[in-house]
């Protein structure tokens, strides 16, 4: 066992785990580690070769293994210690993590650590499609990986499940490749990827989008033969005889993401049933004291670039809690718990245990036009804005005061969206 | 004047559906557009429609067998396929930085092919380890 200390590990070299290991060291932190189990660092951003990252962050567009290398670049710069190929197996509560490489087993013993596993794709099996099991289905991501990264066209004839933005830009790169599409089919009335990438990746090429229509079997005996697509009523039920089959050899599936927190739960960090991330508290802190978490395996996000954004708080706050791990006592029986109430699918943070600037981030759990948000503590309003137009897709973020009183002589406070 | 198109803007992630209209033999932005940078995209969207163009290069010798690149300004949108073409017949040596030129003047449009990754030669692999 090759035994090491450090002031913070990170777990995930993606964009969260470097945004926030290069906040950590930018904030005191001595002793940095970032492991990961791929042999490159930058995650999935390797593969998603289109442009449009950046944007919020740099104020230009860049693809995304450039945004990528930015941050390799800063960390290696900044001399963080990054260890590819390398898993990590389980940890304790007292912050020692066990992993494994190449060289051999390791126990880390720090003083703070990070969770920045991020998300996997949702399969065929989460969304129950009938039919038999032949080669040449596989998730959006995948093909992705294996068109950009590994030069592998994954099929001639393609459909696509779900018109989420990786559906859409993987439309449009396997048209570039020679690839026939036959179409995007999408559940819901309304595509749910951006609309720019719904005329860039679609109507630029005439590929057609099905909507509220669903796969509603697969058939083929070693490789896919066809699939059949059904129209679908308002309750999502497929309507009978709407039956059309498209002959095919590929089926990706883009249907939506899910935080991976397999390692975090094995130490008992809990999770949030909605967000399906880690519980955590406006320092970003796990229910695990010294545990962090940050980008999408705490929540998924729209963008990278709001990703990062978090994710530097993340690295800062574990930073702080690595060399003042005296100084920081909060009181966890006390403090606030953070409801998310009517017109709200869910709210990070979950619970606040320091008074002063709370960063909210949240998804109403339907479109709405103009509405109001508020942030309520018994009959107290605490924030009241005006919204125009939200949608479950687009994060809302927004920054609320918490003064001492309200933390210490309440319980809970309340989030909501309502049209009035 | 009279509505003649509606067009998505996709210069920003907001997406405004722009109306666009026929002002004896001009074309005029009607309304739709949130920013000013709407104008000027319905304007090219009608006479000179572009799009930036990201692909990849076939590489010889690296840790990767390709390299992601882009072009250095959007490329006419009827020029796209003959500038893939030629990104798809172009194969390139590793080591290489991310930045650099491959494809100069493509398609002869005046725009460059460039890289957006550093591939290092194999050897070189797992270097940061």
């Amino acid at each position: 066992m090759i035994e090491q200390d450090a002031d913070v590990v990170v777990v995930g070299g993606g964009p969260a785990g470097l945004a926030a290991a290069v906040s950590a060291k930018q904030h005191g932190a001595n002793r940095v580690i970032v492991l990961d189990r791929n042999q490159w660092l930058g995650g999935i951003l390797p593969q998603c070769i289109h442009d449009g990252f950046g944007v919020e962050e740099f104020g230009i567009s860049m693809t995304g293994p450039e945004y990528a290398e930015r941050y390799i670049e800063m960390a290696q710069s900044q001399r963080i210690l990054c260890f590819a190929e390398t898993m990590v197996l389980r940890f304790n509560k007292a912050l020692e993590i066990i992993a494994v490489n190449k060289k051999g087993m390791y126990k880390l013993k720090t003083k703070a650590m990070i969770l920045a596993t991020g998300c996997r794709e949702k399969t065929r099996w989460q969304s129950m499609i009938p039919g038999s099991r032949p080669s040449g289905i596989y998730t959006a991501g995948v093909a992705q990986g294996l068109i950009n990264l590994y030069n592998i066209m994954p099929g001639k004839k393609i459909v696509i499940l779900g018109s989420g933005d990786v559906g859409l830009i993987i439309a449009r790169r396997l048209k570039f490749e020679g690839a026939h599409v036959m179409g995007v089919v999408e559940l819901l009335p309304y595509a749910s990827g951006l609309p720019r990438n719904i005329v860039q990746c679609l109507d630029d090429f005439d590929i057609p989008l099905y909507l509220n229509h669903t796969v509603t079997s697969i058939a083929g005996k070693e490789r896919l033969e066809k699939v059949t697509i059904q129209q679908v009523d308002d309750t999502m039920a497929p309507i009978p005889a709407t039956e059309m089959q498209i002959a095919c050899d590929t089926l990706l599936l883009s249907l939506g993401l899910i935080p991976e927190n397999e390692l975090a739960k094995t130490t008992g960090v809990e999770i949030d049933d909605y967000t399906g991330g880690p519980i955590v508290d406006e320092r970003l802190e796990t229910t695990i004291p010294g545990v962090f978490a940050c980008g999408n395996c705490l929540q998924v996000y729209d963008t990278v670039d709001m990703l990062s954004f978090d994710a530097k708080k993340t690295g800062k706050h574990a930073a702080e809690h690595s060399f003042k791990k005296q100084s920081i006592k909060q009181d966890r029986k006390k403090g606030l718990t953070v409801h998310a109430g009517d017109g709200v699918r869910y709210v990070v943070p979950q619970r606040i245990f320091t008074c002063g600037t709370v960063h909210f981030t949240l998804r109403a759990d339907t479109p709405r036009g103009i509405s109001i948000l508020r942030l309520t503590v018994g009959k107290k309003e605490l924030l009241k804005k005006k919204l125009l137009g939200v949608n479950p897709v687009s994060m809302i973020r927004i920054d609320a005061h918490i003064p001492t009183e309200i933390l210490t002589n309440n319980k809970q406070v309340e989030v909501t969206i309502s049209d009035t | 004047m009279i509505p003649e198109k509606e067009i998505t803007c996709i210069v920003c992630p907001i997406g405004c559906k722009i109306i666009i209209g026929k002002q004896g033999e001009r074309l005029v932005v009607l309304n739709g557009n949130k920013c000013k940078k709407g104008i000027e995209y319905a304007r090219n969207e009608v006479f000179d429609p572009r799009r930036m163009l990201t692909s990849s290069i076939r590489v010889k010798g690296g840790e990767w067998p390709l390299v992601s690149v882009k072009s250095t300004n959007p490329i006419p949108k009827d020029k796209i396929f003959t500038v893939l073409e030629e990104v798809q017949n172009t194969t390139i040596k590793a080591p290489v930085k991310s930045h650099q030129i491959i494809i100069k003047n493509v398609a002869n449009t005046g725009i460059d092919i460039i890289t957006t990754k550093t591939v290092h030669s194999l050897k070189k692999q797992g270097n940061f380890l």
